[in-house]
């Protein structure tokens, strides 16, 4: 395991830093240990049984779920802890957040505000940016992932695929360093996947540093530079696309491509 | 009853007016400030600090649990030994503040439960907050979600202010009797003073499905 846990020092182009996370919910150790780092631009895609801990190691990154033991750190700066080494107060760790785009697998859009709102929401209220400025930077976002007729239509309105497009749009809004994405096309109908996608992967030729999580194998091994494969809470397989689908090394994840069907 | 039955009442329109006027800024005051008063309430049910909580908890059990009638008394004939004195009009509106705030706020509370989790988490994963987190996000939707219950609530401090006459508020139902008392007409008094009590519900019926329609395709 220790053999894939950050074969090189951390350079200035470090964006993510993971060390030594770990996570239990009560018996149930979910976290054991996780490593990895990642470069600006890079796109990760972490995958793994259902189960296996996905979702908490990204609820970990963004302090969502505070972790039992290890370090986060965002852009050489330490997640949920202050210089000093204590603990960060609300404050501290609502801004540190800001700088983290998520992206939830039901949209989590804010039912009461329009598309626009919700773009808008986070960069005027907890970033305490010029409203004027963030709102011609919305409407450009929602230009981009080809909203530009829905932005004061409320969220209800809204197919699925269009709504983790707002999604989408209300991440990068933020000017995040690093995007995280948990199962953004699982809860859409198959006809929407594709547009969700698509963005993504112009998201990712742009040059964003992401983690994603997701069942798209195709669309994995074409988008990511790397491949982490995770199983009961540990990552076994820390690689590049190409090795990973064509030689997996592990039982666990030759097993995993053959339960998705992935040839 | 006949028509001077209906000719008494309007000559006593002066009380009735008077009576209208109270229960209408009773209702009206209690309704809004008790709203904004169980907003205020409803955090504390999810504070970390564990006395705030119980305090809360208690509240909310204690105006539950109490007649309001009981707790009219306590406001209006209790508090003057403690040297608060409130006049008759103010006494009944604190009363129905108070005892109905805490109704809301066990309102506001069970819409706050029933907020879907990953909302709320959306809010904290962007850097939402404390107050900025229930000015924008739980707020609305708590206000928005509960307005069928908020509305039933209305309707009974409708009902409940007309406990008031019992400490000399001159409200509908106290103008009526007054007047049934003088005239012996007790039927045509308080059938028209139903009615009365009826239209102001119908009133806030109207109101709140106005509310409703709006908030239905911004809540989930
Ligand atoms: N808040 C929580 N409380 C208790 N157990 C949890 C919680 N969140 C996740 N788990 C448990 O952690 C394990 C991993 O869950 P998760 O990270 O959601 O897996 P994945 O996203 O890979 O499917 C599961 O056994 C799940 O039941
Ligand atoms: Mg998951």
């Amino acid at each position: 395991m220790n053999a894939i846990a950050n074969p090189k020092p951390a350079t200035t182009d470090t964006v993510l830093r993971v060390q030594g996370i770990s996570k239990s919910f009560g018996d149930n150790h979910v976290l054991k240990d996780i490593s990895f780092d990642m470069q600006k631009g890079e796109v990760v895609s972490l995958l793994g049984p259902s189960g296996c801990g996905k979702s908490t190691l990204l609820r970990c990154i963004n302090w969502l779920e505070e972790p039992d033991a290890g370090h986060i750190r965002l852009n050489s700066e330490r997640m949920g802890y202050a210089g000093s080494g204590a603990k960060m107060n609300d404050t501290q760790l609502s801004q540190m957040r800001s700088r983290i785009g998520m992206v939830f697998q039901h949209f989590a859009l804010w039912p009461h505000m329009t598309v626009l709102e919700n773009v808008m929401a986070s960069p005027v209220h907890v970033q305490k940016r010029d409203r004027k400025e963030v709102e011609n930077e919305a409407r450009a976002v929602l230009k981009r992932v080809g909203l530009e007729d829905k932005m004061d239509m409320l969220p209800s309105r809204l197919s699925g695929g269009q709504k983790q497009r707002v999604g989408i749009a209300r991440a990068l809004a933020m000017k995040p360093e690093i995007l995280l994405f948990d199962e953004p096309t699982s809860a859409l109908d198959p006809m929407l996947v594709g547009e969700v996608l698509e963005v993504m992967r112009d998201l990712a030729a742009d040059g964003a540093t992401m983690v994603i999580v997701t069942h798209e194998m195709k669309f994995a091994r074409q988008v990511s530079s790397r491949i982490i494969f995770m199983d009961s809470g540990h990552i076994i397989e820390n690689r590049s696309p190409e090795d990973f689908f064509d030689h997996p090394q592990t039982d666990k994840a030759k097993t995993f491509l053959h339960s998705v069907q992935y040839k | 009853m006949n028509l001077t039955d209906f000719q008494i009442i309007y000559d006593e329109r002066e009380t009735i007016y008077q009576g209208i006027e109270a229960t209408l800024s009773l209702v009206f005051i209690s309704g809004v400030v008790s709203v904004f008063v169980g907003l205020v309430l409803t955090p504390l049910f999810f504070s970390k600090v564990s006395w705030l909580r119980k305090a809360v908890e208690w509240l909310c059990s204690a105006m539950r649990c109490s007649p309001f009638l009981l707790f009219v008394y306590v406001i209006y004939f209790g508090l003057p030994s403690y040297g608060i004195n409130f006049d008759k009009y103010t006494s009944g509106l604190v009363a129905l503040i108070v005892y109905h705030s805490a109704y809301m706020a066990i309102i506001l509370r069970s819409a706050w439960v029933d907020i879907p989790a990953d909302i709320l988490e959306a809010g904290t994963a962007y850097g939402f907050r404390g107050a900025a987190m229930i000015r924008r996000i739980i707020g609305p939707l708590l206000l928005m979600r509960s307005i069928p219950m908020v509305g039933n609530q209305w309707i009974q401090i409708i009902k409940d202010s007309a406990y008031l006459g019992i400490i000399s508020v001159v409200d509908i139902t106290a103008a009526f009797n007054s007047i049934q008392s003088i005239y012996f007409n007790p039927f045509v008094c308080f059938i028209v003073a139903g009615l009365m009590y009826w239209l102001l519900c119908l009133l806030i019926e109207f109101i709140v499905n106005g509310v409703a329609h709006y908030a239905r395709e911004r809540i989930a």
